[in-house]
């Protein structure tokens, strides 16, 4: 299979309210960071994809105005998904297998401010028989939290835990919404407190991708991406086990995950990585990742979410295409040899991708 | 590097109403897929992953209904992948599948596209107020009368056009059993006497809104080998977007079509696409876009298009029928159309078009377009195995 890295990372800082700011706005910088890092220009990309939603935009064909942006000019060759933007990455990244494409340019952006995000999130749902209910996406979240409690895989203060680890670790994040101690705070849907819950807020990224040597030539540490698979599972809550995510756990097998590097034989084992970014935007929802994911044995060393992950910033359409890029820039700066990134999409991790990124020794 | 040879081995559609009230959303699709699945003579189990595509999440009021519809598809435990791209979606939604399997990332992929119109408004879905931005409260119609208008003046072509692709379209849909309308009385008189809506676009000369699906089964060398009836190769596919306004600009005929169809015909080696494309499917929501887009896709001399038209030459029984199933004129489910064109491409080169099957068709075109003539989605298909 042809090699193809992520050689580019960029996002905006993440806000509560971007109200001065379109998408464009927001996007724009973004995209230029990430070129200026190659060095390429717009006209030098030979696949260009997104990931956005018009639910969240408030109107049909949002993403047509970010195209704009792009600066489209001569024509290029595009496509969107209505998908968190770690979707875009991975059409993108099928493109340049085909060998039709040697460099690929991704991006994702949500504006969560204009909208209830929550009640806007429940016109995801089944619209027959549940979203006419409105059951919103923490009252969800909190359905899987308690039957994660119920069945003793963890409890609050577990819960807690995991919430001032990742907002500890955004403290070196300059990107994140929130950093630093954040309390527990109240219950919001019991059992989940505030501090168990993400930020609501707006934001963008941005990736490029590229092949091969043309990949060893832009950048210094390529972050080659050694599988990548993504996985559906049921709508229904009520077939689905929501303390477990099979999903997650195939997606992670097929990408190579639980294989040692350079495609020896499979341990069966933890997965041989040092760096795990999860799009858990829940606290509770690390939690089935991790069994998911069979990061939980106790002498591990694997460090998750030193970014802060979803529970310090989670801009919806870009927070799954954010944990490839802190994955792949941690590749780029030494601090990891090899990392596995997440996506999720759907209520209470219907859909999820996983990737596994390798940096050179 | 070498891409997996594409196959098109099974294409299924719903019949296209205006409304289909005696199944779900998740009904429809499941409707297709299953033809589609029937055609090819594969189970759900064959699958290995799904490619999903629609216009605008507005048109039913659900947001990204490929969760909601994953059960529906046999995608549980599968990729599923859902495709935007206004609409030229149903286009770009069968190639994204086609590169999974060019790709050699899977083997056969359930690709599907659809609207179900009558379970929202589409004119209210594309008229919601856009912060930083001029409304244009004109519907699509009133957006594409000018640059009709345009290539009227600019060609010189007599207003009777545009009524005569109408009444070819609806005529060809008769002999489609999957198309929207049926309009066994038709006359090219009643064409003309139609009520003017966007001067110079008349009532008849416009697409309707329809309920529908359509789902195609595109697979590998080993899986065509498999197939119990003829498959369509995929010889060249493309897609190519540039900006909506911008001062240089031609909605007459976009820049990003000629590069398309361009890289369309490099791919398949066609040089002379007027004598060696033997049927064209094109995205045609009004009369006036047969002309136009006979000289962006390169059948056509620039101003030239119109004679085409005129002449009988994109007739069913014409040197190049343009259309046969009827077309988006007939037949306009809006997400599912651009696939809808991709699927009757395909069944032409099949030999499995029924009624509207253009005699001898070995090479044909799908073509696709979206949002303000922005964004194009094209393959070519062929009867034959791509030797290169």
């Amino acid at each position: 299979m042809r090699e193809v890295a992520i050689v580019a990372f960029g996002q905006s800082d993440h806000v509560r309210d971007s109200a001065e700011t379109s998408e464009v706005e927001m996007l724009m910088p973004v995209l230029h960071d990430v070129l200026a890092q190659t060095g390429l220009a717009a006209r030098d990309i030979d696949f260009t994809c997104s990931g956005s939603s018009d639910y969240l935009a408030g109107r049909a064909f949002s993403f047509t105005m970010a195209l704009d942006g792009v600066g489209a000019w001569p024509p290029i060759s595009e496509s969107h998904v209505e998908m968190d933007g770690a979707w875009a990455l991975y059409e993108a990244w099928v493109k340049i297998l085909t060998g039709e494409a040697e460099t690929a340019l991704v991006y994702a952006y949500g504006k969560s401010s204009p909208g209830d995000l929550r009640e806007v999130l429940t016109r995801q749902l089944d619209p027959y028989y549940v979203a006419p209910l409105w059951p919103d996406s923490v009252a969800l979240a909190a359905l899987q939290a308690q039957a994660l409690i119920d069945a003793g895989l963890t409890d609050a203060r577990a819960l807690a835990g995991i919430a001032a680890r990742s907002r500890a670790a955004a403290g070196s994040n300059p990107h994140a919404q929130l950093r630093g101690e954040v309390p527990a705070g109240e219950v919001l849907v019991a059992p989940l407190r505030t501090g168990d819950c993400p930020p609501i807020g707006d934001g963008a990224a941005a990736v490029v991708l590229a092949a091969g040597d043309t990949a060893r030539r832009l950048v210094d540490r390529p972050a080659w991406i050694r599988g990548l698979d993504h996985r559906i599972e049921a709508h229904s809550l009520g077939v689905r086990d929501l303390t477990d995510s099979p999903s997650t756990r195939l997606a992670a097998e097929r990408a190579g995950a639980f294989e040692l590097p350079h495609g020896l034989d499979g341990t069966g084992g933890a997965p041989m990585v040092d760096t795990v970014e999860l799009h858990a935007p829940f606290t509770s929802q690390e939690v089935v990742l991790r069994r998911a994911l069979k990061l939980d044995a106790p002498d591990s060393t694997v460090c998750i979410n030193p970014s802060g992950g979803a529970l310090a910033a989670n801009p919806v359409m870009a927070a799954g295409l954010i944990r490839l890029g802190e994955a792949a820039a941690r590749i780029h700066r030494g601090a990891s040899d090899r990392a596995l990134a997440h996506a999720t999409s759907g209520p209470c991790l219907q859909q999820n991708l996983v990737a596994v990124l390798e940096g050179e020794r | 590097m070498s891409k997996e040879p594409v196959a098109v081995v099974g294409i299924g559609q719903t019949k296209h109403v205006a409304a289909r009230h005696d199944v779900s959303l998740a009904g429809l699709v499941r409707e297709a897929a299953r033809r589609a699945l029937d055609d090819a003579q594969l189970t759900w189990a064959d699958i290995d992953a799904v490619v999903i595509g629609k216009a605008p999440d507005f048109f039913e009021g659900l947001m990204m209904p490929e969760l909601y519809l994953a059960d529906a598809l046999g995608a549980v435990g599968k990729p599923m992948l859902r495709v935007h791209t206004a609409g030229s979606v149903g286009g770009s939604t069968a190639l994204v599948a086609a590169n999974l399997v060019a790709a050699r990332v899977h083997r056969t992929v359930l690709t599907l596209a659809f609207e179900k119109q009558s379970e929202s408004n589409a004119m209210w879905g594309l008229s919601l107020p856009v912060p930083f931005q001029q409304p244009l409260l004109a519907g699509a119609g009133g957006f594409f009368a000018p640059h009709v208008r345009a290539y009227m003046r600019r060609t010189g072509a007599p207003d009777t056009v545009g009524s005569l692709v109408a009444y070819k379209d609806r005529r060809n849909a008769l002999k489609n059993p999957y198309a929207h309308l049926h309009e066994n009385d038709i006359t090219l008189e009643k064409v003309q006497a139609s009520p003017m809506l966007w001067d110079p676009i008349r009532y008849s000369e416009t697409c309707p809104s329809s309920d529908g699906a359509c789902a195609m089964v595109l697979t590998d060398r080993t899986g065509a080998a498999r197939a119990p009836h003829p498959a369509a190769w995929v010889h060249g596919g493309a897609m190519r977007s540039e900006p909506t306004l911008f001062a240089g600009k031609d909605f007459v005929s976009p820049q990003a079509g000629k590069d398309c169809a361009a890289d369309v015909y490099r791919q398949a080696g066609i040089t002379d696409p007027r004598r060696q494309i033997d049927a064209v499917e094109m995205y045609v929501p009004f009369s006036w876009y047969e002309p136009m887009w006979l000289e962006n896709l390169g059948f056509a001399e620039e101003g030239e298009g119109w004679k085409l038209t005129e002449s009988g030459v994109t007739a069913l029984d014409g040197d190049l029928p343009v259309n046969p199933s009827g077309g988006v004129l007939s037949t306009n489910p809006i997400g599912a159309s651009g696939m809808i064109r991709f699927a009757e491409a395909a069944l032409q080169v099949r030999g499995q078009a029924g009624g509207h099957q253009v005699d001898g068709a070995r090479t044909a075109l799908g073509h696709a377009y979206g949002g303000g003539s922005q964004f194009f989605s094209m393959w070519l298909v062929g009867a034959g195995r791509p030797t290169t």
